[in-house]
C-alpha cells in the first residue's frame, strides 16, 4: 500500500503532514470563528429584539 | 439581475449557503483525490527521487497565495470604487488563508530545497519574493486589526493593497535584477501553453490546483459571511445602545 | 507652501524636535556592526555598504512617526486638510522637510561612518550619489505609512511593519549602487533603476498619501 519514498521518505512525509496540519488549522479556526460569529449575531438579535 | 445584486449582504449569505456545500465537497473530492493519486500513484522522478511528490503541495500554494493577494486587489478596487461592504469584508476574509498558503508554499518549498538544493533557504529571487508577499500580507492584517472603525478600515487597507501590489510587482523585479536564481522555471507557464512538467505528474497536479483554488473559494465565502454577521451584531449592539 | 516647509524645518530643528536623532541613531548603528561582526577589516570592507544603506534605512525609518504625529496631536492636520491648499502638495512638503532635517543629515554623514567601516575608496562617490538618490524616495514613502497610521494609537510598530517591505525595491537598487561603486563595477543600470523609483515615488505617492490622510481623518 505505502508507496516506496526511498530515502526521501522524512521529506516527503514531513510536508504533507505540515501543509495538512496547516490547512486542517485553518478550516477548523474558519468553521470555530464563524460559528462564534453565528452565536454572536443571535444573541444581538435577542437582546435588540429585532429578527429582520 | 447583474452580479452586484449579490452587494446586498442578504442576497450574498442566500447565495454563499446555496454554494457552499458544492464547493466544499468539489474542493475535497479534487485535493483528496490529487494528493492521492500523486502521492500513491506517480513514479519517482529519475533526479529528484520521491521529493517529487512535494509538488503537489508547493505548486498549488504559491499560486493560490499570488491569486489571493490579486483578489483581494480586485475586492479592494471595487470597495474604493463602488463602496460595496461584502467587498471589502471579502478581502478581509482572504488575507489569512492567503498567509497560509504562502506559509505552506515556503514550508515545502525548504523541506524539498534541502535535500535537492542543499540548504533550506537561498536568497533566490522566487523564494526572495515570496517572504516579500508574507510581510505584505502580515502589515495587511496587522492595519485590519488596528483600525477601529470599520469602513475606515476597509479603505485604509483597500489603499494598502493597492500600493502594496505595485510595490510586490516592483520588488519581484528589484529581486530578479538582485540575484539570479536556483529555482526551476514556471512548471505550468500559461502564456506559452506549454509546460515543463512530464504528463505523469501534471494530471494530478491540476487536480490540486483546482481543489485548492476550489478550496480557497470556499474559505473565503465562509468566512466573509462571518465577518457579514459579526458587522451586522456590532450595528444592532450599536444601534442598541444609542436608542436606550 | 513655503511658510509650512519653514515652519516643518523650525520645528524640526528646534530642541526635542527630535533633529540629530536621526544622525545619532545612525552613527551607534554603524558602530554596533563591528562589535557583531568581528574587527576584520577585510570582511568590513566587504559589508561596509550595505550596512551604510540599512543603518541610514532604520534610522529614516526612526524618525517617520514623528512626521505627522505631532501635528495630528495639536490639530494643525485637520487645519492642513481643509486648507486651500491642496493636501497632496502640502504632504510633499513636509516629506521634503522630513527629507531635509534626515535623509540629508544622513547622506553629509554616510562618508565618514564610510571610514569608520574601511568602505573601500571608489565607493565613497557612489555611496553618497546613492544614498542622496535614494533617501528622498524613503521619506516619501515613509510619509505614506505615517499618513496610514496617523489616527491609530501606538502606530509606530505598525508603521514600521508597513513601511519596510515598500522599502525593499529602495534599498535593493540603492545597496547595489554602493556595492558596485565599491567593488568598482558598473553602476549606470542600478543608478537608473533607483533614479526612476525615487522619481515615480515622488509624483505617485503623495497622492496615495492624502487620499488614505483624508479617509483616516474622517
Amino acid at each position: 500500500m505505502m508507496p516506496e519514498l526511498g530515502k526521501y521518505a522524512t521529506e516527503v512525509l514531513s510536508a504533507y503532514a505540515v501543509s495538512l496540519l496547516l490547512l486542517a488549522v485553518l478550516v477548523l479556526w474558519t468553521l470555530r470563528r464563524g460559528r462564534a460569529a453565528r452565536a454572536t449575531l443571535e444573541a444581538a438579535e435577542r437582546e435588540t429584539g429585532r429578527h429582520d | 439581475m447583474s452580479i452586484w445584486s449579490y452587494a446586498n449582504p442578504v442576497k450574498f449569505l442566500t447565495l454563499s449557503a446555496r454554494v457552499q456545500p458544492v464547493l466544499w465537497v468539489l474542493s475535497l473530492a479534487f485535493v483528496a483525490t490529487g494528493l492521492i493519486w500523486g502521492f500513491f500513484g506517480t513514479p519517482e522522478d529519475y533526479r529528484q527521487g520521491a521529493t517529487v511528490k512535494i509538488i503537489y503541495l508547493h505548486v498549488p500554494a504559491a499560486l493560490m497565495a499570488i491569486n489571493a493577494w490579486f483578489m483581494m486587489l480586485v475586492a479592494s478596487l471595487i470597495w474604493l470604487i463602488r463602496r460595496h461592504h461584502v467587498s471589502a469584508l471579502a478581502a478581509k476574509a482572504a488575507a489569512p488563508v492567503g498567509v497560509v498558503m504562502t506559509v505552506i508554499a515556503l514550508l515545502t518549498g525548504a523541506i524539498w530545497g534541502q535535500p535537492m538544493w542543499g540548504t533550506w533557504w537561498a536568497w533566490d529571487p522566487r523564494l526572495t519574493s515570496f517572504l516579500i508577499l508574507f510581510l505584505f500580507y502580515l502589515g495587511y492584517i496587522a492595519l485590519w486589526e488596528a483600525v477601529e472603525d470599520p469602513d475606515t478600515a476597509a479603505d485604509l487597507t483597500s489603499v494598502l493593497c493597492l500600493v502594496g501590489s505595485v510595490f510586490a510587482v516592483l520588488s519581484r523585479y528589484a529581486v530578479q535584477f538582485w540575484n539570479q536564481g536556483l529555482h526551476q522555471g514556471t512548471s505550468v507557464p500559461v502564456a506559452t501553453g506549454g509546460r515543463s512538467v512530464d504528463d505523469v505528474f501534471f494530471y494530478p497536479l491540476v487536480l490540486c490546483m483546482i481543489g485548492f483554488g476550489l478550496l480557497f473559494i470556499a474559505l473565503v465565502f465562509y468566512r466573509t459571511g462571518t465577518e457579514i454577521r459579526l458587522r451586522r451584531a456590532a450595528a444592532l449592539r450599536a444601534r442598541a445602545g444609542r436608542a436606550a | 507652501m513655503r511658510a509650512l516647509l519653514i515652519r516643518d524645518l523650525t520645528l524640526a530643528l528646534r530642541a526635542g524636535g527630535g533633529f540629530g536623532l536621526g544622525l545619532a541613531f545612525f552613527l551607534i548603528v554603524t558602530v554596533l556592526v563591528p562589535f557583531s561582526v568581528g574587527p576584520q577589516a577585510e570582511l568590513l570592507q566587504v559589508i561596509a555598504p550595505g550596512v551604510l544603506w540599512l543603518g541610514a534605512l532604520l534610522a529614516c525609518l526612526l524618525s517617520l512617526d514623528r512626521l505627522l504625529a505631532l501635528d495630528f496631536e495639536d490639530g494643525t492636520l485637520d487645519l492642513l486638510v481643509t486648507a486651500p491648499l491642496p493636501l497632496e502638495a502640502a504632504l510633499s512638503v513636509k516629506a521634503l522637510a522630513h527629507w531635509l532635517t534626515t535623509g540629508l543629515p544622513l547622506v553629509l554623514a554616510a562618508p565618514v561612518l564610510g571610514v569608520l567601516l574601511n568602505l573601500a575608496p571608489p565607493g565613497y562617490l557612489w555611496l553618497v550619489a546613492s544614498l542622496a538618490l535614494g533617501t528622498p524616495a524613503l521619506s516619501v514613502i515613509g510619509c505614506f505609512g505615517a499618513a496610514l497610521t496617523v489616527a491609530i494609537k501606538r502606530g509606530g510598530l505598525l508603521l514600521s511593519l508597513l513601511v519596510l517591505p515598500l522599502y525593499v525595491p529602495t534599498l535593493i537598487f540603492g545597496a547595489e549602487v554602493a556595492r558596485r561603486g565599491a567593488g568598482g563595477q558598473e553602476v549606470t543600470t542600478p543608478l537608473l533603476m533607483l533614479a526612476g523609483i525615487t522619481c515615480a515615488v515622488i509624483a505617485l505617492m503623495p497622492f496615495a498619501s492624502a487620499a488614505v490622510l483624508r479617509m483616516g481623518l474622517r
